[in-house]
């Protein structure tokens, strides 16, 4: 296991030193010109240059790579202009509300995409399944930002259902105390109920928006699975042994059909991280989809590097993790591998 | 002696190539109400994109403030916009745009991608570990903020949003190509094929592309209904085409901000037009995924 | 068996603790904190609350104006439709409390009562620290400074604890306005000079997180790009005491949103949704708007005149007929702005600006003052404006492309990020392009020397070089310092008309300052800034 382990970090690094120079050529050739932002719009030319030396930006661009290469070996990710705060520290909090929203939003789709791809499967070529494949389709039909706008404006404008689109908490509310990041657990943590509540309340819509884009993989995956394992032997003889359709379906089949499920969770998961971009922005989110597009568009380097880097890690990570939980699940992994 | 029974006599003759193709076409979407109808409507997009410009009662481009923003009537089926555009001219004229996009985007990765993937999974050793360290090096972004990326520092022109979309889809089609090929590098008619002297690169254009062509066309089919998405969600952030063009990404984007006041016509009748080509594509490829090879059904 | 009945019993039991029994909508204490608190919502938020720092944006000016005091400040006026507005020209006391203007000094008295707000006195010391740190640390402030002509620190001078002189390098009406502008506020000097450090003498890193004025509020806590959370300095001597004890400031990036909330009643204060929202919340009625004209300030399109064709008179005098000014009113502003062109011939020039031109749309004039430019055929060229404020810009190029395409002139439009907008314009190669600009400082020749004059400054988007126009605009100047008036008013009249006999930049139309609140909140006040002014707003 652990050979297994170190051969996949080992493969991943020159993935990530490719990532890093990518970005770092991708920042450079971005039109904005950070000094010019920097100096205010009155600034004159000896000003700009004035804080283009000072910001580094002078040097040839192997000196600077050079030292932001240095600078991340420190873990110095730099400072953002948008905001001002070095980008370590918005990562740090920024990171967990992302990873909060698209957990749940999995958690949704999962709870209506796990069941439709089953029914699907138990009754194939029907009306059922057709039904459900279009369902699936629907959804990942639509641009995300089109569903989410279309959601908040039923069920909070029309409605009033939902919360305003203010982003995690509600004004009059002050965040529980940071252990893990995600409010859903440290108000838990912290013994907070009603902080509970109000962060599930602003939650649902976006989680909502974000499960819909991401029935159709996972609704697909399982129906094909599900399919392949209800042919197999053990469930004919599960059958003939006169079992009762639950117990196959669930116990039997299901359980056996999890694995490439779980493989496909976890490339939606990646997918997600990387495309909420567009939901945080329609719903305020402080998350770093929406510190991306802020940067991208005032042409801000570091936090485009640091987001880009630390999604880069988070790929690499995930994809390890989902190989290592694979072996827990199904020990023939472990015996190939 | 015993009588047996000789292919050829008293059985039907067999249908070959591209006619056996089509029969089983036909078989597959008489069975499949669905796939024929994502059929049909991707004929109708078809047409739409040739002649729509020409069918439209009115100039696209053509402001009209004094009608601004009325809802949909006889004389403006789709309303009107925020300029006093015709709403339903302008949907039906993006179809042409945004099936370039789609169209350009596909036949791009394809050419990069499978081409690369091909190249990768038959000749293996350093052109396949070059191939999948780029895809790799690829896959490791957050795709869309990749595509980001590249449009802000190319610019916002169709070229580099078809581009962009081109190289986020890159790892894809080399890896399924990439599969494929290494399959088929041990089939018969490969060997067969280098012993009667083809040269590798006759090979791989020659034998092996066209025998991979069934999957690809399936992606692609997808990837063109993703296109379409990825441009939409461009036109959000302010990367995607330029005013005054008319393509369903934009006219929803800026018509998103007119919901609130209730102007919906601006936005729902691109975003309709839009999800019903995604949705197009996407059962399209379900049903060619069918038509080709039934057994990667899901 | 056992363990898992054991596992759900306690799920159970700490699920009832945990989940409130019955949640009202509006708690007590939740209503009576809502009404002490003012939540305004905005599209962008500061990105440093020191006016001084390097590279602070226009929300930041917001966050010093409220919790910086300056030494003095302006009375207020009351509109004929209601609103309050700045006096230009009536000066209040802030922190100073007696101000004896001499000939080539002013003497200020500071309020003997007046505290920071971690409780130290405010001293003549820290005024002087805080003003020489304005004119030094450069950019943006020691520009604005230098607008009214502070520059040097040998300027302030310290004569005792409570006593400050500041003179004057030279005559120059502006530099008793430059003393009210956002910059010259008043920091904490020990405090900051604490945390200074020798890489960073003026303590920027520390002031850029952190408040350490005099002013009415201060920011308890600045999460970037999400809120600012004020609470009320209740030792502030400077003004009358504010009704608001907590602001809240949060950032909702989509104007839908915003509006949805303000209708909903969940926000109090918006101000910049797009005109058309404005419009319709104004029929609606549920909430208060207030529409104001920018103070000095135009949007126009402006024409790069060194190179051509737009070098030729004839080119831009076409180009001034061809725009479709109403419908640019009518499509990008819903009417929500004042028009500057379209004044009737014979018109007298007046001593003000902005003021309207004489143009106004006839293509058929156009299409002559092109062909007799020798460019009958028309020509391309790019139309490029600022992503930023697309919601404006967007649709005021698309129809202005449209009317120039029928007198022959094709334009492709050309969008540009905003944070990039500065740069390229300031590179003065675009040859067409649509900007606004406004002055803190009210008066015409102000606007003039930063847009129309040979120095080319940066706000000379067109270059623009005329003798006749400097001498005009620095007689004016010179009028001013001595108070010579009708010397003034035949300049300002003659530069204005040569602005428009030149036409290198077309004015719009005058934009309007919107602020959307709930019906409850009262207390606006427009300022030269156009940013709120927490101190004198007030709920219910």
């Amino acid at each position: 296991m652990l050979t297994m382990v170190g051969k996949r970090l080992l493969a991943a690094v020159p993935s990530l030193i490719g990532v890093i120079i990518v970005t770092f050529l991708l920042t450079r050739a971005l039109p904005g010109d950070p000094a010019a932002y920097f100096a205010g719009p009155a600034a004159t030319k000896e000003a700009i240059e004035q804080i283009r030396v000072q910001l580094g930006l002078d040097k040839p661009l192997y000196v600077q790579f050079a030292r932001y290469v240095a600078d991340l070996g420190r873990g110095n990710l730099g400072t953002s202009l948008t905001t001002g705060q070095p980008v370590a520290e918005e990562l740090k909090t920024r990171l967990p509300a992302s990873a909060e929203l698209t957990l749940l939003g999995l958690i949704v789709s999962i709870a209506i995409a796990v069941p439709l791809g089953i029914v699907a499967a138990t009754r194939p070529n029907s009306i059922v399944d057709h039904c459900c494949r279009v369902i699936s389709t629907a959804g990942v039909s639509l641009p995300v930002f089109f569903t989410g706008l279309i959601l908040v404006y039923a069920f909070y404008y029309l409605l009033g259902w939902a919360p305003a689109p203010l982003g995690r908490l509600d004004v009059f509310f002050s965040p529980p105390p940071q252990v893990t990041g995600f409010y859903l657990i440290d108000s838990l943590i912290a013994g907070n109920g009603e902080l509970f509540v109000a962060a599930l309340k602003q939650l649902i819509l976006p989680a909502l928006t974000l499960g819909i884009f991401s029935l159709a993989p996972i609704a697909r995956m399982t129906r094909a699975s599900m399919l392949a394992a209800l042919a197999s032997d053990f469930v004919r003889t599960a059958r003939a042994s006169g079992l009762t359709p639950f117990t196959i379906v669930v116990t039997y089949a299901f359980r056996n059909a999890m694995l490439p499920v779980i493989t496909t969770l976890g490339m939606v998961f990646s997918f997600l991280l990387g495309a909420n971009v567009l939901v945080e922005k329609v719903f305020a989110w402080p998350g770093i989809g929406s510190f991306a597009v802020e940067a991208l568009i005032a042409s801000d380097f570091a936090p485009l590097q640091g987001f880009v880097l630390t999604m880069a890690v988070m790929y690499v990570g995930l994809n390890l993790l989902i190989d290592i939980l694979y072996g827990v699940i199904d020990p023939r992994v472990r015996i190939e591998s | 002696m015993t009588n047996i029974a000789v292919v050829g006599e008293g059985t039907p003759p067999r249908d070959s190539g591209i006619f056996a193709v089509l029969r089983h076409a036909r078989y597959i979407l008489a069975e499949n109400g669905i796939t024929a109808f994502a059929f049909g409507l991707f004929l109708l997009i078809v047409v739409a994109a040739l002649l729509g410009p020409h069918m439209v009662p009115y100039d696209p481009l053509a402001s009209d403030t004094a009608a601004a923003l009325k809802p949909p009537s006889l004389a403006h089926w789709g309303g009107t916009d925020q300029l006093g555009r015709d709403v339903f001219s302008r949907v039906v004229v993006a179809t042409r745009l945004d099936f370039f996009i789609a169209l350009a985007s596909v036949a791009l990765v394809f050419v990069m991608g499978g081409l690369a993937g091909v190249a990768a999974g038959f000749f293996g050793g350093w052109t396949d570990r070059v191939v999948s360290r780029i895809a790799d090096t690829i896959m490791a972004f957050p795709l869309f903020v990749l595509a980001m990326g590249i449009v802000a520092a190319l610019g916002n022109t169709v070229q580099n949003i078809v581009l962009a979309t081109a190289i986020v889809n890159f790892p894809l089609y080399a890896r399924i190509a990439r599969t494929e090929s290494n399959v088929l590098r041990e089939a018969g008619f490969v060997h067969a094929a280098r012993l009667c002297g083809n040269g590798e690169l006759r090979i791989l254009l020659g034998q092996v592309l066209p025998n991979i062509m069934p999957i690809m066309v399936v992606q692609m089919s997808l990837t063109m209904g993703y296109a379409i998405l990825n441009a939409a969600g461009l036109s959000f952030i302010g990367l995607g085409v330029r005013p005054p063009t008319a393509e369903w990404g934009i006219m929803v984007a800026e018509g998103a901000a007119f919901m609130v006041s209730g102007e919906w016509w601006i936005a729902f009748f691109p975003g309709v037009a839009l999800m019903i080509a995604v949705f197009c594509f996407n059962l399209l490829g379900d049903g060619l995924r069918d038509i080709v090879d039934p057994r990667r059904r899901t | 068996m056992k363990r898992r009945e054991f596992l759900k019993g306690v799920t159970a039991v700490t699920a009832g603790n945990v989940l409130p029994a019955a949640p009202a909508v509006w708690s007590p204490a939740k209503a009576q904190s809502r009404q002490e608190t003012l939540l305004i919502v905005s599209e962008s938020g500061p990105n440093n609350v020191d006016i001084h720092g390097v590279g602070t944006n226009v929300p930041g000016y917001e966050v010093s104006w409220n919790c910086y005091d300056r030494l003095i400040s302006h009375e207020m006026k009351t509109l004929p439709n209601g609103v309050q507005y700045y006096e230009r020209d009536k000066f209040k006391m802030e922190l100073a409390d007696d101000m004896n203007v001499g000939d080539m000094s002013v003497t200020f008295k500071l309020k003997k009562n007046a505290t920071f707000q971690d409780g130290t006195p405010v001293t003549a010391k820290d005024v002087k620290w805080s003003l020489d740190r304005a004119v030094t640390v450069g950019g943006f402030p020691t520009f604005q400074m230098g607008a009214g002509s502070l520059t040097k620190p040998e300027q302030f001078v310290v004569l005792d604890d409570h006593t400050m002189r500041i003179d004057f390098l030279r005559k120059d009406r502006l530099t008793l306005p430059d003393l009210a502008v956002v910059v010259p506020c008043v920091l904490n000097s020990e405090l900051v000079k604490k945390h200074a450090t020798d890489k960073d003498p003026w303590g920027l890193e520390y002031t850029k997180q952190n408040t350490a004025g005099s002013g009415a509020y201060r920011v308890v806590s600045w999460n970037a790009g999400n809120e600012v959370v004020f609470e009320r300095h209740d030792k502030w001597v400077s003004g009358p005491m504010p009704k608001i004890k907590r602001v809240i400031w949060r950032i909702v990036p989509s104007a839908g949103n915003r509006r949805a909330l303000l209708e909903r009643g969940d926000a109090d204060v918006s101000y910049d949704l797009p005109s058309k929202d404005f419009v319709e919340l104004k029929n609606i009625g549920k909430l208060t708007i207030v529409s104001t004209p920018y103070s000095n300030g135009i949007q126009y399109i402006g024409m790069n005149v060194k190179q051509p064709p737009f070098d030729s008179l004839k080119v831009r005098q076409a180009v001034a007929y061809a725009i479709p000014y109403q419908k640019i009113m009518d499509a990008a502003l819903f009417g929500l702005a004042k028009p500057l062109f379209g004044a009737p011939p014979g018109t007298p020039t007046e001593v003000a600006w902005p003021q309207p031109h004489g143009y106004s749309t006839d293509l058929g004039k156009a299409k002559k003052l092109l062909a007799e430019a020798g460019y009958a055929d028309g020509f391309e060229t790019t139309l490029s404006f600022d992503l930023g404020f697309a919601g404006v810009n967007e649709p005021i190029c698309v129809l202005t492309q449209e009317s120039l395409a029928q007198i022959g002139i094709k334009c492709t439009i050309n969008k540009i990020p905003g944070a990039t907008w500065r740069t390229e314009l300031n590179k003065k190669v675009l040859p067409l392009y649509t900007n606004v600009f406004s002055g803190w400082l009210d008066y015409p020749e102000y606007f003039f020397i930063w847009c129309y004059h040979g120095k080319n400054s940066i706000f000379n988007t067109m270059s623009y070089q005329s003798k006749e126009m400097d001498e005009l605009i620095d007689a004016a100047v010179a009028a001013a310092a001595v108070a010579d008036k009708p010397a003034y008013e035949k300049s300002v009249k003659a530069f204005v008309d040569l602005a428009f006999a030149d036409m290198p930049r077309i004015p719009l139309y005058q934009p309007y300052v919107n602020v959307a609140m709930q019906k409850n909140v009262s207390g606006y006040q427009y300022w030269f800034h156009r940013r709120l002014d927490y101190r004198a707003m007030a709920k219910g």
